[in-house]
């Protein structure tokens, strides 16, 4: 395939994934991280995606974000196969479309938290102003600050404010509230879900903790590699009800 | 139980080698290097001179040699009761013309005398190579030189005809020899031996002075002084017993041409051992600082926990410090490896053109010993303070995760200000601005490489600058004749006739020592003609700088040994005729890089001397293709003492150039890319290793490799284009004090870059860091983003 630059289609669904597996090494020691993964994926929800430590949450999210490769099945972005795509290809894809949280933010030591967002912010096609993403997420008057001179939480903010200034089509999250304590994972969880709703960013959400679920337009489980459950929830709560 | 586990600690050492084996052994080539020098040059100035004592010492070498005109054979008698006299032998030193057929130009060369006995002179005794000396009493049996016989196949056995005195005589050669006078053999006046085309000679007595006239008398004699002996005394008696019979003033070895020549050697050397070895030590040194720093750092809560486990500090030391010594025993294995084949392959060149009885290179303990102790005390001293960095940790570390670097202080935290940068390069800029001593010292290493390439291209430049300057501007005649002695300047007119002959210039060439304050100097003083078109000594520009009438030209080599300037009047004192003491003034001082030379007007040199309208010389341009003709007649000629031809004497120079100078250049460059590749690729590797998690981040987030190679090159590229500059002034800096080290009586270093030297050296450091890059950019194309986000700092 040429591009990856696809427009979203209406009724299509953004991902739609088919019997998706991945294995690590081979022979005796192989490991199947993924078995036959089928899902269809709407336009602007927010997926939970819940599963015991090892069931293949990461493996899943990494290769619809792009990062890693399907040892088979197909995942399409909005019609066109990530699996076909050249390194370069991919490279585009997470530039343009996928907006980035891990649960250790990540952020380069060398830049302050405008610097961060700018680094994304320059190579973007249509970007927010590093500062309104800051704001976006309550830090904005942090915002000249080295990651060393902030607080996990706030380090995580910026995270997710260098992910969505781009604004992004897709928001690949992978545990973003693992290193926080409680009170400040609702704030990521709430800043998640504002720019799920202003930008309308499909996103993914992973998490042990189930109570997260509560927040989401649908929950998808996984289990030893595969979809265990994958239910919609009709009645969304905002992220600031929960507590755990 | 503290065995088992050290063991285990041990393991980690060798697991941890196996990982960083790139960096290891960039680190050792470096120490390698720095080794095999020492070893090298350092053994070789060791064994040279050692082997010179020796030679010296049991071939019983002279301290003083006296020419004079002609003596009666019992003034030795004289001579050997002066106080502190241990030996004379006297001798007549008379020069030879070499019939070997063929159209090539005719060889020339000395013979010298040996006891009518068939024994060993007692000073400047013979090794024979091959056969014996001549017989006693025989009077048609030579000794050859070695160097002269190997050059033209002769053997003991073999007949030979020479033109002695003008007389030609058929001689059987019964040995070849080596003789410490010789080691260097080397026609005056010439500035590369020529094997082939430069012979000695030894027969007995009687048969050479019956050939020149010298019956019941020698021309020459020679000394061995008494152990602390003074020779400034020794050679003022000597000078007074022979100033009737027409002493030139007796020299010592300083003044020997062969002996100048090993000389000079071994300081060149000398200076060589203690400029590079350093170098390379100290770039070693930081190399591993860098790397233990980084892997200390890395490391901090393992320590911390074996600290809690109940390690001791000093045990936590020894871990890292049995690192950086595995380090320094590779550089030392490999550098003594590489010291021994070189320090081999540098006798093998130095015995090409110094000839010595025996060995020249052995492996010198001392020196290998001096090499490690060298190599480990710069490694140890290089991983000194990370190793007592990992040592203070307390097990209170362990628990406590290092906080994300902090760049929120520092000059790098003002950037924020610069709109206009982009946020790579702010990255490139603050990593920089937080490490400075880091990249200062990668700078400094460059630096240094820059610098040996500088000075490696300089060598070059300067012989070609020696070449050009000695052979083609000052010295434009093809042949240079010395006669036997002084003729009148009607000689030559047979010769100015002759059809091949274009140009002809004579001159009289006299032992001449010069005064000036308290200095002396031994030297020819030259009569030219007034207007010099041919042997010239010459100013900035090219142009003649002639004598003028009652003035002195002296070389500036000459000048600064006398003290004397432009203007000051120095005092000549003569040996022939009426011996008289000149007042000279300097009129100039021009520059020669090759030679020296003292020339005065021809016409006030004879006016002077008393003697008449004479020459004893001239140089000439002639007819390629009358060459042949020309070199027949002259040879037969029985004036005619020696012979010398520029074109021959220019390739041979240049021949012994390219090959010393070559090896030497190619040697440079080298080491200097070992440095550059050792420290870029170092640099490149511990940025790439901290910035691991940076960069994975940055693939995330979209950017391409290229991108990510930008950001941790881009580093390495700015510290390489600061160190650009700098090392470009340091390696003129280093040549200029090569320059100035390396200033024989025979030759000097002109000081002159050409552009196109720090172009190659720019290139070629250039090209080192962009290999290292090249090797450390397949790392980022393999970095595993998945892999690298999941751990936690
Ligand atoms: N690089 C890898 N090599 C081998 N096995 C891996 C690798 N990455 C993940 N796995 C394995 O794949 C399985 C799924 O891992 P992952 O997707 O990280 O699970 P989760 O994120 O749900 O905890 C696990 O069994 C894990 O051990
Ligand atoms: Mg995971």
């Amino acid at each position: 395939m040429a591009s990856l630059d696809a427009e979203p289609d209406g009724a299509a669904p953004t991902y739609q994934v088919r019997d998706l597996s991945r294995v690590y090494g081979d022979g005796p020691a192989a490991v199947h991280a993924l078995r036959g993964v089928d899902i269809d994926v709407p336009e602007g929800e927010l997926i939970v995606v819940l599963g015991a430590s090892g069931s293949g949450k990461s493996t899943f999210l990494n290769i619809i974000g792009g990062l890693d490769r399907a040892t088979a099945g197909t995942v399409r972005f909005r019609g066109q196969d990530l699996h076909d795509a050249s390194d370069a290809a991919l490279t585009r894809y997470r530039r343009d479309h996928v907006g980035f949280v891990f649960q250790f933010y990540n952020l380069m030591p060398s830049l302050t938290a405008r610097e961060n967002v700018a680094l994304v912010t320059e190579i973007a096609r249509n970007p927010m102003d590093p500062a309104e993403a800051l704001e976006l997420v309550g830090l904005g008057p942090r915002i000249d600050h080295f990651p060393a001179q902030l607080s996990g939480g706030e380090q995580q903010r910026v995270a997710i404010a260098r992910a969505i200034a781009k604004r992004p089509d897709v928001m690949m999250c992978d545990e973003p509230t693992g290193a926080l304590d409680s009170k400040t994972g609702v704030r990521v969880l709430e800043a998640l879900q504002n720019v799920n709703r202003e930008l309308g960013a499909t996103t993914f959400l992973i998490t042990h903790n189930v109570s997260v679920g509560w927040m989401a337009d649908r929950v998808i489980e996984f289990a030893d590699g595969a979809v265990r459950e994958n239910r919609v929830n009709a009645n969304p709560v905002p992220a600031s009800e929960l507590s755990w | 139980m503290s065995a088992r586990i050290l063991g285990v600690l041990d393991r980690k050492v060798l697991r941890d080698l196996w990982r960083m084996r790139g960096q290891v052994i960039a680190i050792a080539l470096v120490a390698a290097a720095g080794v095999s020098l020492q070893v090298s040059m350092g053994g070789l100035t060791v064994s040279l001179s050692e082997t010179r004592a020796a030679y010296y010492e049991r071939y019983r070498f002279a301290d003083l040699w006296a020419p004079v005109v002609r003596a009666p054979l019992p003034l030795a008698m004289e001579l050997r009761a002066i106080d502190g006299v241990a030996s004379v032998e006297t001798r007549i030193t008379a020069p030879v013309l070499f019939e070997l057929g063929g159209e090539g130009p005719p060889p020339s060369g000395f013979v010298h005398s040996l006891p009518q006995d068939g024994s060993q002179p007692a000073v400047n005794a013979l090794h024979l190579a091959e056969g014996r000396l001549p017989a006693p009493g025989s009077s048609d049996e030579v000794v050859v030189l070695d160097s002269f016989a190997s050059a033209h196949g002769l053997h003991p056995g073999d007949s030979l005809t020479l033109t002695l005195a003008g007389r030609r005589e058929n001689v059987t050669i019964s040995g070849v020899v080596l003789s410490p006078e010789w080691i260097y053999a080397i026609a005056p006046g010439q500035l590369a031996p020529d094997p082939a085309l430069f012979g000695v000679i030894w027969m007995n007595e009687a048969g050479v002075a019956a050939a020149t006239g010298m019956s019941g008398a020698f021309n020459e004699a020679v000394v061995r002084l008494m152990r602390g002996a003074s020779e400034p005394a020794v050679r003022a008696a000597l000078d007074q017993a022979l100033a009737p019979y027409g002493a030139a003033g007796a020299y010592g070895r300083r003044e020997q041409v062969s002996d100048a020549f090993v000389s000079a050697e071994i300081d060149q050397m000398r200076t060589m051992t203690r400029m590079m070895p350093p170098i390379f030590l100290i770039v070693a040194a930081f190399l591993v600082n860098i790397v233990v720093s980084r892997m200390v750092a890395v490391e901090r809560e393992q320590i911390g926990l074996l600290r809690a486990f109940g390690y001791t500090p000093l045990q936590i030391a020894g871990h890292y410090l049995k690192f950086a010594s595995v380090i320094a025993l590779l550089g030392l294995a490999a550098g003594a490896a590489l010291g021994a084949w070189l320090g081999d392959a540098m006798a093998g060149m130095l015995a090409d053109y110094y000839h010595f009885p025996f060995l020249l290179f052995g492996l010198d303990p001392g020196g290998y010993a001096l090499a490690g102790a060298l190599a480990l005390g710069a490694v140890m001293l290089g991983a000194a303070g990370a190793v007592r960095r990992a040592s203070r940790l307390t097990p209170a570390d362990a628990m406590r995760p290092p906080a994300p670097a902090d760049y929120s202080r520092g000059l790098g935290a003002r950037l924020i200000a610069f709109r206009q940068i982009d946020h790579q390069s702010r990255m490139v800029l603050r990593q920089l601005l937080r490490f400075p001593l880091r990249a200062g010292l990668t700078g400094a290493g460059l630096t240094a490489s820059a610098a040996l390439l500088v000075c490696a291209f300089y060598f070059a430049d300067a012989v070609e600058v020696m070449v050009e300057e000695y052979f083609t501007l000052a010295n434009r005649q093809d042949l240079s004749v010395h006669l036997a002695d002084q003729r009148a300047m009607g000689a030559l007119d047979a010769l100015t006739a002759r059809p091949g002959v274009m140009e002809i210039e004579p001159f009289r060439a006299e032992p001449v020592r010069l005064r000036f304050g308290h200095h002396e100097i031994l030297t020819a003083l030259t009569g030219v003609v007034d207007d010099p078109r041919l042997a010239r000594l010459t100013g900035k520009r090219g142009e003649t700088i002639a004598p003028v009438p009652g003035g002195l030209v002296l070389s500036r080599d000459l000048a600064d040994r006398l003290g004397a300037g432009a203007g000051d009047t120095v005092l000549a004192a003569l040996t022939r005729g009426a011996r008289p003491e000149l007042e000279l003034q300097v009129i100039a001082t021009p520059q020669t890089w090759v030679g020296s030379g003292a020339q005065m007007r021809l016409d006030d040199l004879n006016r002077a001397l008393g003697e008449g309208d004479v020459i004893n010389g001239a140089v000439l341009r002639m007819d390629a293709r009358e060459a042949g003709a020309l070199y027949a007649e002259l040879k037969d000629a029985p004036a005619v003492a020696g012979m010398q031809f520029n074109a021959e004497a220019r390739a041979t120079f240049r021949e012994i150039m390219d090959e010393t100078m070559g090896t030497v250049i190619g040697a440079f460059i080298l080491f200097a890319c070992v440095i550059a590749l050792g420290v870029a690729y170092n640099a490149v590797r511990v940025s790439m290793a901290e910035r691991e998690r940076e960069l994975a981040s940055l693939r995330v987030l979209g950017f391409s490799r290229g991108d990510v190679s930008y950001i941790l090159l881009a580093e390495a590229a700015l510290i390489t284009l600061a160190a650009l500059p700098v090392g470009l002034l340091a390696g003129a800096g280093l040549a200029w004090t090569l320059s100035l080290s390396m200033d024989s009586d025979v030759f000097r270093l002109p000081f002159m870059i050409s552009p196109a030297s720090y172009g190659y050296a720019g290139l070629i450091l250039i090209m080192s860091v962009v290999l290292s890059g090249a090797l450390v950019r397949r790392r980022i194309d393999r970095l595993d983003m998945v892999k690298v986000l999941k751990t936690r700092e």
